[in-house]
């Protein structure tokens, strides 16, 4: 197996996107196999820089995205893009439509586009996403350009996956900027006004920065551009202020507090993930829960000393399933 | 996550601008629980196939109302073999005379599915083709 990805990694960074693609679906998959992959990848990360993009559906992430794209691949930078579109909560299924809009890059041999479901995951983001994220940088992906589902407020798990994130908004959405959330609002680095080539961009642009102002008295002011992503409007002056603000990030110290916290919350997921399956779910099957959970009801015993007899027994060394066993 | 999701690429490709019976069908296997790329109108068999090999498919339905389904369905299958991604199962559908049917199963399209097929019945393909791993 370690054979395998060596061989894919290898290719994967002379610009082949089969073996990207392939490496994505094995993290995709999950379980060990994702899990010494990852391991695999690890020291070859780290390198490239991650941008989020979020915003309203039908705000023009994926056509700025296309168009942002088109700029950094003149100045040469390989770019990687994961664009994350929601999965039916009922069905499982997904319509993942992004790619509608990047027809112009599928050929460009320096873009790797792949399209993901949310697969049950909140937060506009796909569970398997990060992980992408990491093989996309370890093939050598220069500019990382994650599209989150537009969902317009939930939106918050990019900023734990990006290192910068940019909002997107649109004029005409009903009242002011009522559809984008104070929470949206808050992991903004930089903010963009779409479809500038409509009436009312201006006033979108100018509300938004007001509100910017009302929250952020100490920060510096947070850049607000007009953009027309479908004309190609305003996209070199974008481009340029995610460079500035990039730079501003990482010179202030900001950047590598963001990834020191990020490689602390992924620690922590799969901290908590193998928890769950090694001591968690022992319990949860073992036969003797499904009679403390019987007493529980009928009110014999109590849950709240169980669970602090059962983390008493794992600190010593036990599996927890000893408890109450007499 | 541990199940594997069955993904599949709905492509037009070439200049045919009619998009209602890929949207239908995409929308049939989204319910069905698949995971769709839809890729819009006019793709080329170049992006059709790129697009496949990128996303990692299962499975590529192509729709073509046309006409010029002799030349572009095979197109796509000859592009797939070349990028060694002849393990994709290439499937098609639109309006597609009976007399043409054989000749694309020819070429190695696997299955074609004229005006009035019930969606259901490119579902149960797709399962018992794509369903088991491999
Ligand atoms: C609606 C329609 C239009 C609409 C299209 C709207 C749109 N956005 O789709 C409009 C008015 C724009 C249009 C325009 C034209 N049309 Co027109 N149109 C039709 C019509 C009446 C119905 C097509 C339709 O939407 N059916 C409903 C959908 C749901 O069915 P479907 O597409 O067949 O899909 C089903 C199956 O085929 C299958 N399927 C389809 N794709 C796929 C893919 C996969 C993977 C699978 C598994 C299954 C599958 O599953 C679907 C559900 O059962 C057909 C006639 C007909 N009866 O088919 C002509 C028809 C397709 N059009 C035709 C023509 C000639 C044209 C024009 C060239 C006319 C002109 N001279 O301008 C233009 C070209 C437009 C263009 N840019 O390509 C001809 C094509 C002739 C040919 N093949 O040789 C037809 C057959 C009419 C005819 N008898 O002459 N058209
Ligand atoms: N007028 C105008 N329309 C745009 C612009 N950018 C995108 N659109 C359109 O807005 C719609 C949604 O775009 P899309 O990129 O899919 O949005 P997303 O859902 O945020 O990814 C599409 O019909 C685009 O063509 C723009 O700058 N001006
Ligand atoms: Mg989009």
């Amino acid at each position: 197996m370690r054979q395998d990805f060596d061989d894919l990694l290898t290719k994967g960074r002379a610009g082949d996107k089969r073996a990207v693609a392939r490496l994505i679906s094995t993290i995709e998959q999950g379980g060990e196999e994702s899990r010494s992959l990852l391991t695999q990848l690890w020291p070859h990360t780290g390198q490239a820089r991650i941008f989020g993009i979020t915003g309203p559906p039908g705000a023009g992430k994926s056509t700025l995205t296309n168009a942002l794209t088109k700029c950094w691949r003149a100045s040469g930078l390989r770019v990687g893009i994961i664009a994350v579109d929601p999965t039916s909560p009922f069905t499982g299924g997904a319509i993942l439509g992004d790619r509608v809009r990047m027809g112009d890059l599928t050929l460009d041999k320096g873009v790797f586009i792949r399209s993901m479901g949310t697969r049950g995951q909140l937060g506009g983001l796909s569970p398997a996403s990060a992980g992408a994220v990491h093989v996309l940088d370890a093939c050598g992906y220069d500019l990382i350009l994650l599209e989150t589902v537009g969902v317009g407020q939930s939106e918050v798990a990019v900023m734990e996956t990006a290192d910068l994130v940019l909002v997107l908004n649109v004029p005409g959405l009903g009242d002011d900027v009522q559809a984008i959330k104070a929470g949206i609002l808050e992991i903004g680095d930089l903010f963009a006004v779409n479809k500038a080539d409509r009436p009312g961009a201006d006033r979108t642009a100018n509300e938004l920065r007001a509100m910017l102002e009302l929250g952020e008295e100490e920060k510096r002011s947070l850049p607000v551009l007009l953009v027309s992503a479908s004309q190609g409007t305003g996209i070199e002056e974008l481009c340029a202020a995610l460079d500035t603000q990039y730079q501003y990030l990482d010179e202030s110290g900001e950047l590598a507090k963001r990834r020191s916290l990020r490689l602390r919350s992924e620690l922590l997921t799969l901290v908590r993930e193998g928890i769950e399956q090694h001591l968690l779910q022992p319990l949860l099957d073992s036969p003797t829960f499904q009679q403390s959970l019987q007493q529980f009801q009928a009110r014999k015993e109590s849950p709240y000393l169980w669970a602090a007899e059962f983390v008493t027994q794992i600190k010593i060394g036990g599996s927890g399933c000893e408890l109450h066993e007499s | 996550m541990s199940e594997k999701k069955i993904r599949v690429l709905i492509a037009k490709p070439g200049l045919d601008g009619h998009d209602r019976g890929a949207k239908v069908v995409a929308r049939a296997l989204r319910d069905a629980g698949f995971e769709v790329i839809y890729t819009g109108l006019r793709q080329t068999p170049e992006q059709i196939v790129e697009a496949a090999v990128s996303e990692d498919v299962d499975a590529v339905g192509l729709s073509l109302l046309s006409g010029a389904h002799n030349y572009l369905f095979p197109r796509v299958i000859e592009l797939l073999r070349e990028q060694d991604a002849n393990g994709i199962l290439v499937f098609g559908g639109g309006v597609i005379p009976e007399e043409d049917i054989p000749g694309l199963k020819q070429a190695g399209v696997a299955e074609v599915f004229t005006p009035g097929t019930p969606t259901s019945e490119t579902v149960d393909f797709l399962r018992a083709h794509c369903g088991g791993g491999e």
